[in-house]
């Protein structure tokens, strides 16, 4: 009766182990449905601590807005914050806690694109949803399905820069300016390049120069022969200033559309009038005229006492999409459901802008374009 | 067409001469050293970058005069000299030292400096008040800043000096003697140590003028040292090393190089032009455009 004995003794370990089974997913479904369980992985300490302070500071700003209204589907929002110290493998093994120890839901970060080139797949590999609000590198989303950011990279911004500016001013020439040993100057200039051309724009000049050089003015010599109906500049904010500077004093009063390195406040303070009225492109505008902003504004200085930056409004806008695709998926343990519902998402409302996402899990959206004027930044209209 | 083309060209112009008279200034120091030390000091440009802050700290408290702006520039350059000679070049000196250890000692000095300002002023860009840096002139349809004109101004006063203290006056002379042979100049009763003090202080009060002059025409920045250091550097060989009116014109015609490869070829290729030209000329020759061979410091 051998046989009679083992099919006893795998029948009795089959009930053994769903019991288990069972047990263990019950507990976990009581451990984890009580709350939406999230995972933040921050530069919370070293150099880019400012950073990721302020990015703590716009989660907590979110989650307490969510929970005060009574939390998602009548369960509060939980964030585990993990410091990564800016390092990838600190980020990847905080990755791997908030997945397999604390069970997250998804997880929120790494703050830097690098750290995210590490963590991404670790958490693609275990199904886990993971959505940058700061990595801006080429390629975050086709790390693979589960991996999402909302943060709008220049060369997303530019394509609205240059429609709008296009729209408004009604150019048909214009210069191109920008530095080209610098990898972001070059290839934010190579994406203006493009992006005047489908907008049926002639470019008239293409000028370089380097970072650091101070003297522009044998390249504006040149612009000024070519006579364009705009300047296109794409500088870090030191060279745009002088650049700015010698263009105006050798005559050359077109309106510039500058780069990410026009949206400095420096700029202004070394370029003087020379910089007034130059147009740019930014993905956050805390001044925009919108009362989902202005709230988020009032509510964030007054609990931290001063303007929220880009890092603390992409955060915001991070849980809150966390938010929505929770109560389409309506299940805080299923991660799948998760995921699909957090790649459905379209047309979302944050404070950085109308919101979706792309095949790839990269954001599409609108960037503010904003005109400086006596000093300040104001909406391009 | 042909109007606008002209206005162009005479507009480039007025950009070589500007542009090459900044490269002049800073080449006049570093020429000054190498005629009496033979020592190429690495650390002027960094000098050059002090010289441009300390006129900015100057304008800083309230008072906006470009004198007083450019005496402090050049008074606190000579002060940086005067310890470069103490702490970097004299020990070195009487220990003997080969050819190339007052090379590194200065290329230390100047990385010190470079720290130094980062710690005191921040990595950000600073410009002079508008109110300083005056206007521009309008010339025959091109434009000519005031900035432009006190920089050509002082870089030919300054050539013009210099070449008489060295030519004319006693202390000259001295200067000469030791440069071609600083035993005999010392056996003749020349106080060389003395001597070669002035010398270094001079330059750098030179290389302070000129800073101030081109934070003054752009902005000042800690790094701004870096690029016309090496080019300063790069004209001295042209001109001839240590030859003052060969600073000069070598800094005039780097200047228009650089112009006349944006205009004509492209701006990608600013230096790679300017500098093949260089190399051309030293091919042609090779101890720059007046120099003598036994010229090359009265040392070698």
């Amino acid at each position: 009766m051998k046989s009679v004995r083992v099919v006893a003794f795998a029948v009795a370990l089959v009930a053994v182990s769903v019991a288990a089974a069972v047990a263990w997913l019950g507990t976990e479904a009581a451990y984890a449905q009580s709350a939406w369980r999230f995972g933040a992985v921050l530069v919370l300490s070293g150099d880019g601590a400012a950073y990721g302070n302020s990015q703590r500071e716009g989660l907590e700003l979110a989650r307490d807005t969510i929970n005060a209204a009574g939390g998602i589907l009548g369960m509060p929002v939980e964030i585990i914050f993990e410091d990564s110290r800016g390092e990838r493998t600190e980020a990847v093994n905080a990755v791997l806690k908030l997945i397999n120890r604390d069970r997250v839901l998804a997880i929120i970060g790494p703050t830097y694109s690098p750290e995210m080139f590490a963590a991404g797949p670790v958490a693609d590999r275990a199904r886990t949803t993971i959505m940058g609000i700061s990595t801006t590198a080429v390629g975050i989303g086709e790390i693979g399905d589960y991996v999402f950011r909302n943060s709008l990279p220049e060369e997303g911004v530019i394509p609205t820069t240059i429609r709008v500016s296009k729209e408004k001013l009604g150019y048909r020439t214009a210069a191109l300016l920008y530095s080209n040993n610098n990898d972001f100057t070059k290839s934010a200039a190579e994406t203006f390049e493009r992006e005047l051309r489908t907008n049926g724009v002639e470019l008239v000049a293409i000028e370089t120069f380097h970072d650091g050089d101070t003297d522009f003015r044998a390249q504006l010599t040149k612009v000024l022969q070519a006579n364009p109906d705009v300047l296109v500049v794409s500088a870090l904010y030191k060279e745009a200033a002088l650049l700015l500077q010698q263009a105006r004093q050798l005559g050359l009063d077109q309106p510039v559309v500058g780069g990410n390195g026009f949206n400095s406040p420096e700029l202004y303070r070394l370029a003087g009038e020379a910089a007034e009225g130059a147009i740019v492109g930014s993905p956050w505008f805390p001044g925009r005229d919108d009362p989902l902003v202005q709230d988020f504004v009032a509510r964030y200085q007054e609990r931290y006492g001063r303007v929220p930056d880009q890092f603390a409004a992409q955060a915001y806008d991070g849980l809150m999409l966390f938010a929505e695709a929770a109560r389409r998926s309506g299940n805080p343990t299923n991660r799948q459901a998760f995921r699909d519902a957090l790649a459905q998402i379209r047309n979302f409302e944050g404070v950085t802008g109308v919101f979706s996402f792309d095949e790839h899990g990269n954001p599409m959206m609108d960037a503010t374009i904003l005109q400086l004027r006596g000093g300040e930044y104001v909406e391009f209209k | 067409m042909g109007a606008r083309a002209t206005t162009v060209w005479f507009q480039q112009l007025i950009n070589g001469v500007s542009l090459g008279a900044t490269y002049s200034l800073v080449a006049l120091g570093y020429t000054l050293v190498f005629g009496t030390l033979g020592i190429i000091n690495m650390a002027h440009g960094d000098i050059f970058m002090f010289g441009a802050f300390f006129g900015l700290v100057l304008v800083e408290t309230g008072l906006l005069s470009a004198p007083a702006m450019l005496v402090a520039a050049a008074g606190g350059a000579a002060i940086m000299g005067l310890l470069l000679e103490y702490i970097a070049l004299r020990p070195l000196r009487r220990r003997q030292a080969g050819h190339l250890t007052p090379l590194i000692s200065t290329i230390g000095v100047g990385i010190f400096l470079r720290s130094l300002a980062l710690q005191l002023f921040g990595p950000d860009s600073k410009s002079f008040p508008m109110a300083l840096r005056g206007g521009s002139y309008r010339l025959g349809g091109a434009v000519v800043t005031q900035v432009d004109i006190v920089i050509l101004t002082a870089g030919l006063l300054l050539m013009l000096g210099l070449w008489l203290l060295l030519s004319r006056t006693k202390l000259g002379k001295a200067m000469r003697a030791t440069a071609e042979n600083q035993a005999t100049a010392a056996l003749l009763g020349v106080n060389t140590e003395a001597i070669i003090a002035v010398t270094v202080m001079l330059a750098a009060a030179l290389g302070g003028v000129a800073g101030a002059l081109v934070g003054l025409s752009f902005a000042v920045s800690p790094t701004m040292g870096l690029p016309y250091g090496l080019k300063g550097l790069s004209i001295i060989v042209l001109g001839g090393m240590g030859n003052v009116p060969g600073a000069m014109l070598g800094g005039l015609i780097l200047g228009f190089a650089e112009v006349i490869t944006v205009q004509l070829l492209s701006s990608s290729w600013r230096d790679m032009a300017a500098f093949t030209l260089l190399f051309l000329l030293l091919v042609v020759k090779p101890d720059g455009l007046f120099g003598r061979a036994q010229q090359a410091g009265g040392r070698a």
